[in-house]
Formats: structure tokens, sequence, C-alpha cells
């Protein structure tokens, strides 16, 4: 039987996997993929937690994270497609009306 | 090293190996490849750990919905040519690369510290508690009110999103 520690091992690999490419990548699309990758690290953990402690809580969790990435896609899709149309990039470095 | 053991390890190489293709490929078309073979061992891993509705729904939600909606989004604005941006080595890149580092020191931290008091094998009762039934049950009684405030959630975002991408009339 695999313990607790390497899931938990595991899903922290991939989060820090995601946020290297949240903090190097340029491409706005890209940069999205690894924000659902860190998401779906945190689910691995839930679930993981869910099986060892016998409770269905960490699986309900993930069902609400999963509809909360759901929409998060939806919207920051579009708002990329709004930025394309505005500046004709998705390059991050070029999209800086925010910036102080 | 029993089977189970093995099985871990052969799907959580091929999860990292495919986390890490998804962040280092030029082509956004390669990464979302990647982040569905990610998505679909992920959900193979969830049946291991007796979470069938969970892996069901993973696969379903987001390699099937989401991972469309990104390909749709990288088809609309057609990006294969124009968009291959130079990826170099800013200082920026480098103070990120730093943070990362000091991530990772953290959980590694975290990780053994508690290392020792985790359970070590799954719940008796892991095998009834993915089932449809049983988290059916829950959803409609115990988390009733979330659920329906998930409703919202995804109402408010529907509507976020026409008006975002619609273009501006007059």
């Amino acid at each position: 039987m695999v313990p607790l520690s390497y899931y938990l091992l595991l899903s922290a690999v991939l989060f820090s996997i995601g946020v290297v490419g949240v903090l190097t990548r340029r491409n706005a699309i890209i940069i999205f993929m690894s924000i659902e990758l860190m998401l779906n690290s945190v689910n691995l953990t839930l679930v993981a937690f869910s099986a060892y402690m016998g409770t269905a809580t960490g699986q309900m969790f993930v069902f609400f994270v999963l509809t909360v990435a759901a929409a998060e896609a939806a919207i920051g899709l579009a708002i990329i497609i709004a930025l394309y149309r505005n500046k004709m990039s998705i390059n991050i470095d070029e999209i800086n009306i925010m910036k102080w | 090293m029993n089977i189970d053991t093995v099985v871990f390890f052969v799907l959580s190489g091929a999860a990292i190996l495919s986390a890490i293709l998804v962040i280092t490929r030029r082509s956004p078309i390669m990464s979302v490849v990647f982040l569905i073979a990610n998505f679909i061992i992920l959900a193979i891993i969830y049946l291991t750990l007796y979470a069938q509705f969970i892996a069901v729904i993973q696969i379903i939600v987001y390699a099937g919905a989401i991972m469309v909606l990104f390909l749709f989004v990288i088809m609309l604005l057609n990006l294969a040519k124009d968009e291959q941006l130079k990826e170099e080595l800013t200082y920026r890149k480098r103070v990120g690369i730093g943070l990362v580092v000091v991530l990772v020191v953290q959980l590694g931290v975290g990780l053994f510290v508690s290392v020792g008091k985790h359970p070590d094998k799954l719940a008796a009762n892991a095998e009834k508690l993915g089932t449809v039934e049983s988290i059916g049950k829950i959803l409609f009684t115990e988390y009733l009110l979330p659920f329906e405030i998930t409703s919202i959630l995804l109402l408010v975002g529907l509507i976020g999103a026409v008006v975002l991408a619609k273009k501006r009339i007059g």
C-alpha cells in the first residue's frame, strides 16, 4: 500500500511545476494552463486525504474546485480574447495597462 | 515492492513528465495536448484512490470541456506563426526561479516535519466513499447550500464571459 506522503510529495512536485510555468512563461495561454496544473495538484491532495481519512468531504471540495475552474477558464479565456483584440498580442510583457 | 507501489511510481512519473512538457513546449497546441495527458493520468490516480466519480468528472469536465475551450481560443486567435515568443532569461525570470526555490524548500520542510504522522493505509471505508451514491447523498444533504451557490457562480461566469468577449458596438 502506498503511504499518504507519496501522494503529497507528487502533489507538491506538480504544484511547483505549475508555479514555474506561471513565473517564467510569457504566453498568457500557457500561464493559464499552468494555473490549471496547480489547481489539479491541489485536487490530488484533497482526494488523497479523503481516501486516507475516510470522509467524503475532500471529494466534495474537489467537486467545487472543478466548478470554480470551469468558471475561471471561461472568464480568463474571454479576457485573453479581449486583450488580443485590443493589443494584437498575448505576450504578457506587452500587456501593461494595469501597471502602476 | 508490491504492485500498488509500482503502479503509483509509473503513474506519477508520467504525470510529472507531462507537466514538465506542458510548461516547456513552444507551441500552445502541444501544451494543451500534454495537459490533457496529465489530466487523464491524474484521473487514473484518482481511480487507484477509489474516487470513481471524481475521476469521471475529471475526464468529462477538464479533459473534455475546459481543454476544448482552450483549443477553441487558440484556434480563434490564430497564433501559430507570429506568436512564437522569444523566451529569454530576464531578471524577472531569475527572481521567479528564486521564488520557486523558496516554495520548494517550504513544501519540503512541511512534508519532512509531518512525515510519520500521516496514515499509511487507506481508510477501511475508502472503497465506498467515491461512488456516485455516496457523493450524491452528501452533496444534496450536508453541502446543499454550497451546491446551490455554485449555480450562481456558474451564472456569473457565463454572463462575464459573454460581456468580456463580445465586440463593442457603436
